[in-house]
């Protein structure tokens, strides 16, 4: 009854070709937007904002960046916790080498350097696929984090080897350290995951998206039809490798603000971020958003939530109850719908265009 | 009750995202206090002793003496799970409950802490953890780190070694080996043990233990027969440690000669290694056991009356008393805040003042029932450790047993070490705030 598309005529090859070809979609992603932007900051107190909309911030970006990976060129990575890390740890040089160079900047440049080292380790993709490339992968998280523990001078041989977040300012305001407030570092990330899920976004829809897809539903064909494989492969993991750094510096900076950074980026990190793909829906930007809240979010939610509301749990309790409610949760939407949360909302949308007189 | 109420709508606020809800204010006749616990995960078999004793040592004060001067503490716990990011969550939880003292329970969690403690003005007590640097007062105004650092822990394990050779000279030509876990937290100790062992003659070999390796020690021991080191001093947490004495006991090292930090001293570190285990030796700044007033007393107002979850035989191992000992120190500390401010219910900042002019002294810890339970600790303006004393404790097979004397730390070895750290932290922190906090004139 709201959500139909009769009467919206399109005239244009470009109306027709467009991400969001509904007007109801539309208006829904700019209320999106609008309650990101506006709501959230208004009404959500310190506590809500630092630690469930920060991270899942961080967690959206990191999964959108593994999910070009994985979901639109169908391979494999246990390594995007390296990768986050290579971005935190370059984002950290920067910063200490070039004070006077904007911290926004200098996280999108870090991206960059977590890319070139995506395709460093993307290159025995080219010759083994599934699980082996997993493996493969699997060399590049242990190497590099052996890396973020044993090369003193990636966290500036401090004593404890932690890195310590200086503070840095955007037009007088402090982004970044301890003064930072969780409203101004709330924005950043919500500028910085919008402007790079739109960068994506139009990735996936071009070109390149479609010879990643190629590649991932059948490389031989693809290759038949004229798509360089190398190339395909070895963007697919700088481009995720740069979402991935992103992430990295996002986390380190904006979320924790500093800390013992080696043991943040760890092989439990990458498999979190597999399994946001996987249940968010693989081969969708929106999934991965959903994956971050379903993996990420939803526990704080429960820990802090359920004994907010009255039920008595304490401590290691509410924690328990925790992993159990997620863990059923897990199994209960992967029965129902195996390609993801995305894939139900996609259901959900369907349903509702025939609503309230289904045919 | 009111508080409660406030509390819950605090967080339903942040569970709907509905409406700031106002951060609860205290109610008149109380004091909230926020600890990390981590009842789960892979150090649960430390965390679950250590958490037992705070949460009994605080409720027997609310049962026992109806509170700290009349004020009761409100004792919450948040699970951390020894995770990095569920502590900074804890974090935020307790600021937005405006806990009096933040309590992390973990390196990780202390070093993510400290930059924003100074901002939110919330003082940190990492007990013997944490940043070894952050004892300077005076750079570091909001961190307390009593009753000593890691850095005192590695001086006094060369005492140790030096006092069962026969004297400082007689360390020449002798091997001092370090396990450590190959992380920040085992690293701590590298820096103290290499200026030692320039100035005494000792040769320091190092056998890093990487975190996925904590069961899987078998190639360290290797090259520990090889090396056939005189002592070994194990820097190690959570599985490593019982996985350590096991293997030098099967690699034939004499256990008496494997010295543990205070952390692998753990009833079920050493028990892990059977029989065999008889001699391994850890550093312990509190005495295990139920034979003080203290133990007597939360075994009768709080176990014996079914207000803990602690089973009664578990009440005074090394841990748990570990537990009581710093739930002590934040009870002293809030009187000490209350004398000092004539307030009842304190809050963070006064509370930072009453942990700055701490001074936990021998006849004060015989009144509260800790005569022989721990040394005397003093907390100064600039020095906020204390380096207090440790001793030596052995495992008799079923319990640890002080054996030789407490042994005082080589402060002026230590001491400015962990100025000059202190000094490059701030300096590459740029806006470190610099100290305005007025120091106490000490009592």
């Amino acid at each position: 009854m709201f959500y139909r598309e009769a009467g919206q005529y399109k005239t244009t090859y470009a109306a027709d070709m467009a991400v969001f070809p509904i007007r109801q979609d539309r208006i829904g992603l700019a209320v999106i937007l609008a309650i990101a932007f506006i709501g959230i900051p208004l009404i959500g107190n310190d506590f809500f904002i630092a630690t469930v909309m920060i991270p899942f911030l961080v967690f959206s970006m990191a999964a959108i960046g593994l999910n070009i990976l994985t979901g639109y060129t169908g391979l494999i990575s246990l390594g995007t916790a390296a990768f986050m890390g290579v971005g935190a740890y370059s984002c950290y040089k920067l910063t200490t080498l070039f004070p006077g160079v904007n911290i926004i900047v200098l996280m999108l440049v870090s991206g960059l350097f977590s890319a070139a080292i995506g395709v460093l380790f993307g290159l025995p993709s080219l010759r083994i696929k599934g699980f082996y490339l997993a493996v493969a992968t699997l060399a590049a998280q242990f190497f590099l984090q052996w890396c973020f523990v044993r090369v003193p001078w990636l966290f500036n041989y401090n004593a404890s080897g932690a890195i310590e977040v200086p503070q840095r300012d955007l037009f007088g305001i402090a982004v970044t350290g301890p003064a930072a407030l969780p409203e101004t570092r709330y924005f950043v990330c919500l500028g910085l995951v919008v402007v790079l899920t739109w960068f994506a976004s139009n990735l996936v829809h071009g070109r390149l998206g479609r010879s990643w897809m190629a590649v991932r539903d059948m490389d031989i064909a693809a290759e038949l039809m004229g798509i360089k494989l190398l190339n395909t492969k070895l963007i697919a993991f700088a481009v995720s490798s740069y979402f991935a750094g992103v992430a990295g510096a996002m986390m380190i900076f904006l979320w924790y603000g500093g800390g013992e950074a080696n043991d943040v980026f760890t092989i439990r990190l990458s498999f979190n971020i597999l399994f946001m793909v996987i249940i968010g829906g693989l081969g969708s930007l929106i999934g991965s958003f959903f994956g971050a809240a379903f993996i990420a979010s939803l526990p704080t939610i429960l820990k802090f939530g359920l004994p907010a509301l009255g039920v008595p749990l304490s401590g290691a309790a509410a924690e328990h109850v925790t992993f159990m409610l997620v863990g059923a949760l897990i199994i209960i939407f992967l029965i129902v719908e195996p390609h993801g949360l995305a894939r139900l909302w996609q259901i959900g949308k369907q349903k509702l265009r025939t609503w309230p007189f289904p045919y | 009750m009111k508080k409660t109420n406030l509390m819950k709508g605090a967080a339903l606020g942040a569970l709907l995202a509905a409406g700031a809800a106002v951060a609860p204010a205290s109610a008149q006749d109380s004091v909230y206090f926020a600890n990390n616990a981590y009842r789960t995960g892979p150090f649960s078999g430390s965390g679950i002793p250590i958490g037992d004793g705070m949460r009994d040592y605080i409720t027997m004060i609310n049962e026992r003496d109806g509170g700290v001067n009349g004020v009761k503490v409100v004792y919450e716990e948040c699970e951390t799970g020894y995770d990095t990011k569920k502590s900074i969550e804890c974090y935020e939880q307790a600021k937005s409950k405006n806990t009096i003292v933040y309590s992390p329970w973990s390196t990780g969690a202390t070093l993510a802490a400290i930059p924003r403690a100074h901002i939110d003005k919330i003082p940190i007590l990492s007990m013997a953890y944490g940043l070894s640097a952050s004892a300077d007062g005076t750079n570091f105004p909001w961190v307390f780190i009593p009753p000593m650092t890691y850095w005192d822990g590695a001086s006094i394990m060369v005492r140790h070694m030096a006092a069962e050779l026969g004297g400082m000279d007689k360390l020449k030509g002798k091997k001092l080996g370090l396990i450590h876990l190959d992380a920040p937290f085992g690293k701590e100790p590298i820096p103290v043990l290499e200026n030692l062992a320039k100035k005494y003659g000792f040769e320091l070999k190092l056998y890093p233990v990487a975190a996925a390796d904590m069961q899987n020690q078998g190639s360290l021991w290797l090259s520990i027969r090889r090396d056939r080191p005189d002592y070994l001093y194990n820097q190690g947490w959570g599985a490593m440690n019982p996985t350590a004495v096991k293997e030098a006991i099967k690699n034939n090292f004499p256990i008496n000669k494997l010295v543990g930090v205070w952390w692998a001293g753990g009833d079920d570190d050493a028990r892990a290694g059977g029989a065999e285990a008889k001699g391994y030796k850890s550093l312990n700044f509190n005495a295990a056991g139920q034979n003080f007033p203290v133990v007597q007393d939360i075994l009768k107002y709080v176990v014996e009356k079914g207000k803990s979850t602690t089973p009664k035989e578990k009440v005074g191992e090394n841990l748990y008393n570990r537990g009581v000992y710093n739930s002590m120190l934040v009870v002293e500390a809030i009187r000490n805040a209350q004398k000092l401010t004539g307030k009842k219910v304190v809050n963070a900042e006064d509370m930072r003042r009453g942990l700055e002019s701490l001074n936990v002294s021998e006849a004060r810890l015989k009144e509260i029932g800790m005569g022989g339970f721990a040394t005397p600790t003093t907390i100064s303006c600039t020095d906020h450790s204390g380096h207090s004393k440790a001793y030596v404790a052995e495992w008799d097979g079923t319990k640890w047993t002080q054996k030789g004397d407490w042994l005082e730390p080589l402060k002026d070895e230590v001491r400015p070490l962990i100025e000059a750290n202190a000094k490059d932290y701030v300096e590459k922190a740029t806006g470190w705030p610099k100290r305005t906090e007025p120091c106490e004139k000490s009592s």
